[in-house]
C-alpha cells in the first residue's frame, strides 16, 4: 500500500508557510513515513507526475501563472488546502487591492524610491512574463478549495495536526491557541 | 456669509434640535453647504463640526459640494426605467454636457441620481431646484436645458399644469393626481372643521375609545391599531407630541402627495383630534423634501385653518385646546419613514433608527411620549369621528376595516390612486388598473411582496396580504431580475442607514451574489447562500428596513424560482465568477502587450 | 433594596436587577453572551447584532432588551452561533482585516470572535473597499480599513460641552468613522490609550506606541472571549 501523496506549491507567498510546515520539527522524520511528496519545492519535483490526494496551496494569486498553477493543482489533486492568510484573503500582496493595477505598475517600474535608473521607462511587457491580475484574487475565488488553515503563518501544530487528520481520516481536535490569524 | 448663516441659525433659535432646517435652508442659500458654515453652524449651536457633518452626510439632497445652479434630481426608480428613463438621462447628459453624478465646469447644471420622488404614475419625472417634471421625453430634456442656458427660472418652466390644486397659485405645478376611485373615506366631501366642534363635546378617552371601536390600523404599512396607540402614549407624562410621517419614500407610493395636495386640511384636522386625545400642544408634519414643492400652500393652509380657529389656541372655542403644527422637512433619507429615525431626523440628527424598548409613545420626540401616525391614517380618523366607528367597520374586510389608498403604476392603461375596501382581490386591482399580460405584481413596495398569476386570488388586507399602497405592475417583458430586483436591491443598499451590520454588509454581499447568477456565472450554492442571508436579514436587523432589505430577492426566490433557476450553471470545481480575461485586461493595457491567455 | 428577577438563559436560572439589560445580567451570572459595540456603563448602540438572542421566539439583541420576570432567554444553540458568526464574517470580508500587520492583534475582539466561532474563511467573498487611514490628529491614528462601525468610541467620548469627538459620516456601506480635529486637537497620552483601549479592533490606535507584549501572550491568544465571564461563577 502506497502513502497518501502530497503536492505543495508557493504562489503570492513569501514561503513562509513552507518555513511553518518544516517547523514540526522532529515529526518530519514521521511526515517522511506518512505521506510521499510530489510536485513541491520541498524535493523540487517542478511538474506533476502522478495524481496526488492532497495540494498544499500558499499565497494568493496576484498573476496570471498563479492562476495557472492554481488550476493545475485542482487538476492534480483530490484535497486542496489554503494555508495561510495570503491563499485565504490575499495577505500582504492584497494590500495592493483597491489601487488601479496602473498606478501599482508605475510605482513599481517607474516611480517608486527603489526603481535606480529606468531611463529608457520601460514597462514589463515581453510575452514569457506572467500577467498582472487586477487584484489579488483568494485562491478560493478562482477554484473550489476544500479546507483552509489560518495564520501568517500558521502555527506548525495546525499544519501537522491538520495533514495528519487527512492523510489518516481521524478527527480533527484542534486546542484553541492553534489557529491564531497572525 | 457668516452673517447670512447666523441668522439662519437665530430664526432656529440656535437650537441643535432644528439642525435639519438649518442645514436644509443653508443648502438652498448656498447650493451646498461650505465649510465654512459647517464652522458656524458648530460654534453657534454648541456642536462639533463632526456632529454637524454627521447629520449633513446622512441626507441626500444636503451636500457639502455645489450641486449645480440647476440640481437636476431625476429619479431611478424601477417605474421610471419602465418608462424611458434611459433616454431621457441620455438626453440630459447630452444637452448638459455632463453624466449624471457630477456637475457642469462652469457649476450651472448638476446631474443627480435619486430614488423614488413620488411620482410613480408620470414617469420619468425629474426635481429641478424643488420643482417637479413629470412625464419627461428627450424632447422636453432639450426644451429645458435649453431654457437652463437662457437663465429661466425652473417654476417658469412650468407651461402646463396639473389638475386639481396642482395649477393652484401656490403650487403652480404640473404634477397630476391621477384619482381613479375616490371611494367613500379620504376623498369623500366633507365639512372642514366639523369632526373638532364634535370632539370637544367629547372627553380625550371618549375619542380614543371611538377610535378603538373603529378597529382603525395604522395606513403606513405595520398596520398597529391607532387607538391603541393613543392610548399606550397617554400612559406616558407629558408634554407629549403628535407627529405625522409624510415621509412616504417606499418606490412606488404617491398617495400621500395627493392627500396633501387636495385635502391637507384633512389631515392638519386629524393630527389636532389626536392632539386632542392624547393632550398634545405641538404637531409635527414631518415632509419628505421631495415634496417641497407643496411647502407655501401647505404653509398657507395651516395658516387658513389657524385663522379659522382649526389650530392654535381654544380651538373651536374649547378652554385649553392648544395645538399647533409645524412642518419638518426631510431631506432624502428613505429610513426617516421609520418612526424612531423619522423622529431622530425631526430632533436634527442623522436617521438613524432607535432601538425598542423604550417605544416612541413612552419616549420619542425630545424623549418625550409621542405618537407618530401615517397622513392616511390620521385623515380617516376625521371621518370615523364624523360617522362613527359604526359606519367606518362596515367596510372592509374581517380584520381591516375601512378603506385603503393604492398608488397603483408600472405596466398598466390608468396608474393612480384608487380608494378600495379592504379585502379586494389582486386580480380585480389589475382589471380596474387596465392591464394585461402582468408576469408579476410588487405589492407593498420593495419591502412587500413579489407574486405572480397564482397568487393574483388573495386579497390586498392585514390578514393576507398586507400593504402601505404601493403596487407596481411588472408585463411579461420585463426582466424581472435585472429590472425589478436588481433595482430594489441596490435602493436598499443606498438607502440603509449603515448601523446594523447585518443591514449594511449583508445588502451588499446579496446583490453581488444576484448579479453574479444574472450574469450567468451562478451556481445552486449561491441561490441557496441568498435564501440562508436574506433570512438572516429578517431576523437580525433592528428596524423594518433592514429587515424587509432582502424581500425582494426572497419573495422573487419563492414565486419566481425558476427565472433564478434557468440562469444557474452546473457547478465544477472551479470558480466561475473568475473572469481570467477581465483580470490581466487592464494590466496588459497599460504595459501594451496582448494577453496570451 | 428592590427584589431580583428571575430569568433563565438556555434553561440555567439567572437574576437581575429592574431594567438591568439581558447583556449585562448574563455577565453577572456568569455566562457570556457574545458582543461587540457593548460597553457597559455607557448608551446600548445595538447595532453590531453579535448579541442577537432569542426570547419567546423573537430574535432580539440582548444589549437593548431589558430583563423581565420569568423570560426565557436562548442563547447558545446552533442557530444564533451561525447567525453570529455570519455577521463576524461579513465583518472580516466588508473591511480590510489583515490580522498579522495589525497592532491589536491578539487583543482584538472581532479576532477572538472569529476564534471563538472557529472561522477558517468567510463565507461571503472579500469585498477589499478602499478606505482611508486619517493620521492627521497627533495622538490619534484612524484606520478605517479595520473600523468595524459599532459606535463605541461616538459614544464614550464627549467634551465638557456634550460636543462629540468622534461622528460618523454618510450612511449604509459608506459609512465611515471621522474625528473632530478642533476637540481632538489637545487630547493627552491617557485619552489616547483610553480611546485606543475601548475600539474593540485596531482602527483606533494610539500613536507613537509600540508593541509591549509579543504575538502569543496578548488578551485572547490563549484564552477564547468570555472565559473571564464564564470563569467568574
Amino acid at each position: 500500500m502506497s502513502n497518501p501523496i502530497v503536492a505543495t506549491t508557493s504562489l503570492a507567498g513569501c514561503f513562509g508557510c513552507h518555513m511553518s510546515l518544516l517547523d514540526i520539527d522532529e515529526r518530519i522524520l514521521q511526515l517522511i513515513d506518512l505521506v510521499e511528496f510530489n510536485k513541491s519545492p520541498i524535493d523540487d519535483i517542478k511538474t506533476f507526475t502522478k495524481q496526488c490526494d492532497i495540494g498544499l496551496i500558499e499565497g494568493g494569486c496576484c498573476n496570471s501563472e498563479n492562476v495557472h498553477v492554481l488550476k493545475e493543482f485542482r487538476k492534480n489533486c483530490k484535497i486542496l488546502v489554503s494555508v495561510g492568510e495570503c491563499a485565504i484573503m490575499g495577505g500582504l500582496p492584497a494590500l495592493r487591492n483597491g489601487i488601479p493595477v496602473q498606478e501599482c505598475i508605475e510605482e513599481a517600474y517607474l516611480n517608486g524610491p527603489t526603481v535606480g535608473n529606468n531611463t529608457t521607462r520601460i514597462l514589463p511587457n515581453d510575452d514569457e512574463l506572467p500577467m498582472i491580475l487586477d487584484r489579488v484574487y483568494p485562491c478560493h475565488e478562482i477554484v473550489k478549495i476544500d479546507y483552509h488553515l489560518p495564520g501568517c503563518p500558521p502555527r506548525a501544530d495546525l499544519i501537522w495536526e491538520a495533514l495528519v487528520a487527512l492523510v489518516t481520516g481521524g478527527e480533527l481536535n484542534l486546542p484553541y491557541e492553534v489557529v491564531k490569524f497572525d | 456669509m457668516r452673517t447670512t448663516v447666523k441668522n439662519i441659525i437665530a430664526k432656529y433659535n440656535n437650537d441643535k434640535t432644528r439642525l435639519m432646517d438649518i442645514l436644509i435652508d443653508i443648502q438652498s442659500q448656498y447650493g451646498f453647504i461650505p465649510e465654512e458654515a459647517v464652522e458656524v453652524v458648530a460654534e453657534e449651536t454648541v456642536l462639533s463640526k463632526v456632529d454637524v457633518v454627521q447629520t449633513l452626510s446622512f441626507y441626500h439632497f444636503l451636500s457639502q459640494k455645489p450641486v449645480g445652479k440647476y440640481a437636476v434630481y431625476l429619479n431611478d426608480s424601477v417605474v421610471a426605467n419602465m418608462k424611458g428613463r434611459a433616454e431621457v438621462a441620455k438626453a440630459f447628459e447630452e444637452e448638459a454636457g455632463c453624466k449624471f453624478g457630477s456637475v457642469t465646469s462652469d457649476g450651472m447644471i448638476g446631474l443627480h441620481n435619486t430614488a423614488c420622488i413620488g411620482m410613480s404614475d408620470q414617469e420619468p419625472a425629474a426635481i429641478i431646484n424643488d420643482v417637479i417634471f413629470t412625464n419627461l421625453t428627450p424632447l422636453m430634456v432639450k426644451e429645458i436645458v435649453q431654457k437652463m442656458k437662457k437663465g429661466v427660472t425652473a417654476s417658469e418652466m412650468i407651461k402646463l399644469k396639473g389638475e386639481g390644486q396642482n395649477g393652484s397659485a401656490l403650487i403652480n405645478s404640473m404634477v397630476f393626481n391621477n384619482i381613479r376611485k375616490s371611494g367613500p373615506v379620504i376623498f369623500a366631501p366633507y365639512d372642514g372643521g366639523s369632526s373638532l366642534k364634535k370632539i370637544i363635546k367629547m372627553t380625550p378617552r371618549e375619542v380614543i375609545s371611538e377610535i378603538k371601536a373603529s378597529n382603525l390600523r395604522g395606513r403606513g404599512g405595520a398596520g398597529f391599531p391607532t387607538g391603541l396607540k393613543w392610548d399606550f402614549c397617554t400612559k406616558t407624562p407629558g408634554p407629549r407630541y403628535i407627529l405625522c410621517n409624510a415621509d412616504e419614500g417606499e418606490p412606488g407610493t404617491f398617495k400621500e402627495r395627493v392627500i396633501l395636495t387636495e385635502v391637507p386640511k384633512l389631515l392638519f384636522e386629524g393630527m389636532a383630534i389626536a392632539a386632542y386625545a392624547i393632550d398634545a400642544k405641538e404637531g409635527i408634519l414631518y415632509l419628505r423634501a421631495e415634496y417641497k414643492y407643496l411647502k407655501a400652500y401647505l404653509e398657507n393652509t395651516l395658516q387658513e385653518m389657524r385663522d379659522a380657529n382649526q389650530l392654535g389656541k381654544n380651538i373651536e372655542g374649547k378652554e385649553g385646546f392648544d395645538f399647533d403644527i409645524r412642518i419638518q422637512f426631510g431631506a432624502g433619507a428613505y429610513v426617516c419613514g421609520e418612526e424612531s429615525a423619522l423622529i431622530e431626523s425631526a430632533e436634527g440628527k442623522r436617521g438613524e433608527p432607535r432601538n425598542r424598548p423604550p417605544f416612541p409613545v413612552q419616549k420619542g420626540y425630545l424623549d418625550k411620549p409621542t405618537v407618530v401616525n401615517n397622513v392616511e391614517t390620521l385623515c380617516t380618523v376625521v371621518k370615523i369621528i364624523n360617522h362613527g366607528a359604526e359606519w367606518f367597520t362596515t367596510m372592509g374586510s374581517r380584520e381591516s376595516n375601512g378603506t385603503k389608498l393604492l398608488s397603483v403604476s408600472g405596466d398598466c392603461e390608468f396608474p393612480g390612486v384608487y380608494a378600495i375596501e379592504w379585502g379586494m382581490r389582486v386580480r380585480d386591482l389589475l382589471e380596474m388598473a387596465g392591464t394585461e399580460n402582468v408576469q408579476a405584481v410588487q405589492i407593498g413596495g420593495p419591502s412587500g411582496i413579489c407574486i405572480g398569476p397564482k397568487d393574483f386570488k388573495r386579497t390586498i388586507s392585514f390578514e393576507d396580504i398586507p400593504t402601505g399602497g404601493a403596487i407596481m405592475i411588472i408585463g411579461k417583458e420585463r426582466n424581472l431580475l435585472k429590472d425589478v430586483v436588481l433595482n430594489y436591491t441596490n435602493f436598499f443598499i443606498d438607502e440603509s442607514c449603515g448601523s446594523c451590520v447585518p443591514c449594511r454588509a449583508f445588502t451588499v454581499l446579496m446583490r453581488n451574489t444576484l448579479k453574479k447568477i444574472i450574469d450567468g456565472k451562478g451556481v445552486k450554492s449561491d441561490l441557496d447562500n441568498l435564501v440562508d442571508w436574506g433570512n438572516k436579514m429578517k431576523i437580525a436587523n433592528r428596524c423594518g428596513l433592514g429587515q424587509t432589505a432582502a424581500q425582494p430577492i426572497l419573495t422573487t426566490i419563492e414565486n419566481f424560482r425558476e427565472k433564478y433557476v434557468e440562469l444557474l450553471q452546473e457547478d465544477t470545481k472551479y470558480e466561475l465568477g473568475f473572469d481570467m480575461e477581465k483580470a490581466v485586461a487592464a494590466s496588459c493595457a497599460y504595459v501594451d502587450r496582448i494577453p496570451n491567455l | 433594596m428592590s427584589e431580583k428577577i428571575k430569568f433563565t438563559i438556555d434553561g440555567k436560572e439567572c437574576f437581575a436587577e429592574q431594567g438591568q439589560n439581558v447583556l449585562d445580567a448574563s455577565r453577572d451570572n456568569g455566562v457570556y453572551i457574545p458582543f461587540l459595540c457593548h460597553v457597559k456603563g455607557i448608551k446600548q448602540a445595538g447595532s453590531c447584532r453579535v448579541c442577537n438572542v432569542k426570547i419567546a421566539g423573537r430574535t432580539m439583541t440582548a444589549c437593548t432588551t431589558p430583563v423581565a420576570a420569568g423570560m426565557a432567554v436562548e442563547n447558545d444553540t446552533p442557530e444564533l452561533r451561525d447567525l453570529r458568526l455570519a455577521i463576524i464574517e461579513a465583518l472580516f470580508v466588508e473591511g480590510n482585516h489583515f490580522c498579522p500587520s495589525c497592532e491589536k492583534s491578539g487583543n482584538c475582539e472581532l479576532q477572538a470572535l472569529a476564534y471563538k466561532f472557529q472561522m477558517m474563511v468567510p463565507r461571503f467573498p472579500y469585498q477589499f473597499p478602499q478606505k482611508q487611514v486619517d493620521a492627521e490628529n497627533a495622538k490619534i491614528l484612524i484606520d478605517r480599513n479595520r473600523c468595524i462601525l459599532c459606535k463605541r468610541c461616538i459614544r464614550s467620548f464627549k467634551d465638557e460641552k456634550g460636543r462629540s469627538l468622534f461622528a460618523f459620516k454618510s450612511r449604509g456601506h459608506k459609512l465611515q468613522i471621522c474625528i473632530d480635529e478642533e476637540c481632538a486637537a489637545n487630547i493627552t497620552d491617557e485619552m489616547a490609550q483610553e480611546i485606543m483601549n475601548i475600539c474593540p479592533v485596531g482602527a483606533l490606535i494610539k500613536k507613537e506606541k509600540g508593541f509591549n507584549e509579543p504575538i502569543g501572550t496578548r488578551k485572547y491568544d490563549n484564552k477564547p472571549i468570555g472565559s473571564d465571564i464564564t470563569s467568574v461563577i
